[in-house]
């Protein structure tokens, strides 16, 4: 088997990889899909909320799905459901396996990976106690209770105030459980606001920041959690234990890209974002490999994801129709409050006329400027009422700006609290 | 007069409002720093309104359970009323985006409409 462009994953960055490539001209793309549907995570994320930027209207998850799914059928676009891929060779083999067709090999003009992420588990987290039922990663709740038709529990205290476990807060309080806490290691949420007042406070359910669980109890299932608050190094302070009966903890403490594939491959990776080093043009460092969406840094907002991934399928078209220019890098560097920044390298040859730069801040500022040099001279001076962690922030380069300056080596994208 | 407190949901700011409510009419609002949550907590203190999302069972699909929402928003004070409602409702398969779950949910003129395909198994 041969196509052009083969795309790893049919969640939210695959689909809109697939149509944007396919409206660039390829003809010849496969999406590979392990699921028995396409739509990735946005099939349980029943809520409202999508779209805004996309479509300019609030969706749910499936709707949002629906709309790409859609356009993949219209356009003919080829997929493979319940379909699994176990390797990614350098010269762009991509091994796979299903029921149909056994274990097979496709040759690849270009791949995308569209992977997405997935949960950061218990055992990430050194709580002791024994291992009952009842421990479940809220992304887990979500599926059993709105896909499955499962209530995980009764009584739940959640830890992590990600926005899945707001969101989970809701719907396991709308489904007649009691949520009797959330607990926060961090002085701050990692969640949306809309979320904390319209998921906990509409419910009165109580946010405990600088809180974390020290110990679940019950051998069985869990009959219980201890909370303690936790000092500005995240220790728990003694003297500050507090039991909460409960038969269920959710735990919302972070996503992890799925890079096994791109680890085989040999790609550079990012350790701040566990995801691949990309270009501009959202190339990894192996030539013809893309990656957008959640496997490349983890989003908030899927219009961004879908807007990443627009410009990775255009890309990968480009390069397949060999529009695709070698050159000189100007390297992209974070500091002083930036943690990251994706792309991490731009050729100016292969640029858009504006390319838009990703990053998270590390901490909450107030009043206080984002801020763009190219080589050692300011060129970008944003104010912003409020940074957060939670809140992923861009800025728009241009290409003129970039060419305007001679043997430019180095931009900075760096917070200044003044 | 009564005060009342809230948090803005209009930017990340996320500005604690404090809010002056006299025979059921918003009279002051403080701590905003913009007009996004003067709006806000005028709207919120006087006529709270959400779009609600849950899912049914599902007949012969090839799933268990299909998602719905409020077709609008419906008073916040209607939530429990319409989850309610919606228990042990059981649609059959297939289910297609838009189809009319529920006509007009605990006593609104708002419907429940599906917000997933779900095809015969």
């Amino acid at each position: 088997m041969k196509y052009d462009i083969v795309i790893v994953g049919g969640g939210p960055a695959g689909l809109a990889a697939a149509t944007s490539a396919k409206e660039n001209g390829i003809d010849r793309i496969l999406i590979l899909e392990r699921d028995h549907e396409l739509g990735g995570i946005l099939n349980q994320c029943i809520h409202n909320g999508f779209g805004l930027h996309t479509f300019k209207e609030e969706l749910t998850g499936p709707e949002y799905a629906e709309r790409f799914i859609e356009k993949i059928k219209a356009l003919n676009i080829e997929y493979k459901l319940n379909t699994m891929v176990l390797d990614i060779s350098k010269d762009k083999k991509v091994t796979a396996l299903n029921k149909e067709d056994g274990l097979f090999e496709i040759e690849a003009g270009s791949i995308i990976l569209a992977m997405g992420c997935r949960e950061r588990s218990r055992g990430a987290l050194n709580i002791p106690g024994y291992r009952p039922a009842g421990v479940y990663s809220a992304g887990t709740a979500q599926r059993f209770v709105n896909i499955e038709g499962y209530m995980p529990g009764k009584e739940v205290v959640i830890l992590g105030s990600g926005d899945i476990g707001l969101i989970m807060a809701r719907r396991m309080t709308l489904e007649g459980a009691k949520v009797k806490v959330v607990a926060e290691l961090m002085p701050y949420s990692g969640g949306l606001k809309r979320n904390i007042v319209q998921c906990l406070d509409d419910f009165g359910i109580p946010l405990k920041l600088s809180h974390t669980v020290t110990k679940i109890h019950g051998k069985e299932r869990v009959t219980g959690v201890t909370l303690a608050q936790v000092d500005e190094n995240r220790k728990p302070i003694e003297g500050t234990e507090e039991y909460y009966s409960c038969d269920t903890l959710l735990l919302s403490v972070g996503l992890i890209p799925e890079n096994e594939l791109t680890n085989n491959l040999d790609v550079k990776m990012v350790p701040v974002t566990s995801g691949p080093e990309v270009n501009e043009s959202l190339e990894t460092s192996m030539e013809g490999v893309f990656a957008c969406g959640n496997v490349l840094h983890v989003h908030d907002l899927v219009d961004y994801v879908t807007e990443e991934a627009v410009a990775a399928g255009k890309n990968a078209a480009k390069y397949i129709h060999g529009e695709y220019k070698k050159g000189t890098y100007i390297e992209l560097v974070g500091c002083d409050g930036v943690r990251y920044t994706v792309p991490k390298y731009i050729n100016p040859d292969n640029m858009e006329d504006v390319v838009t730069v990703r990053f998270r801040v590390g901490d909450v500022y107030k009043d206080s400027y984002v801020s763009v040099s190219f080589d050692e001279k300011e060129v970008i001076h944003r104010k912003k009422r409020v940074l957060a962690p939670g809140e992923m922030e861009d800025v728009k380069l241009k290409k003129e700006d970039i060419l305007a300056q001679s043997d430019l080596k180095k931009i900075t994208i760096r917070i200044k609290e003044d | 007069m009564e005060k009342k407190d809230l948090i803005c949901i209009g930017c990340p700011l996320g500005c604690m409002l404090s809010v002056e409510m006299n025979d059921g009419q918003v009279v002051k609002v403080e701590g905003n720093t913009c007009p996004k949550g003067d709006q806000y907590a005028k709207k919120e203190c006087t006529n709270p309104t959400r779009i609600v999302t849950s899912s049914v069972m599902v007949d012969g699909g090839t799933i268990a359970m299909v998602s719905v929402k409020t077709e609008s928003d419906i008073p916040k004070e209607k939530i429990a009323a319409c989850m309610k409602e919606l228990k042990g409702i059981k649609v059959s398969a297939p289910v297609h985006i838009g189809d009319v779950i529920i006509k007009g949910i605990a006593d609104t003129d708002v419907n429940i409409i599906a917000t997933k395909e779900v095809a015969l198994k």
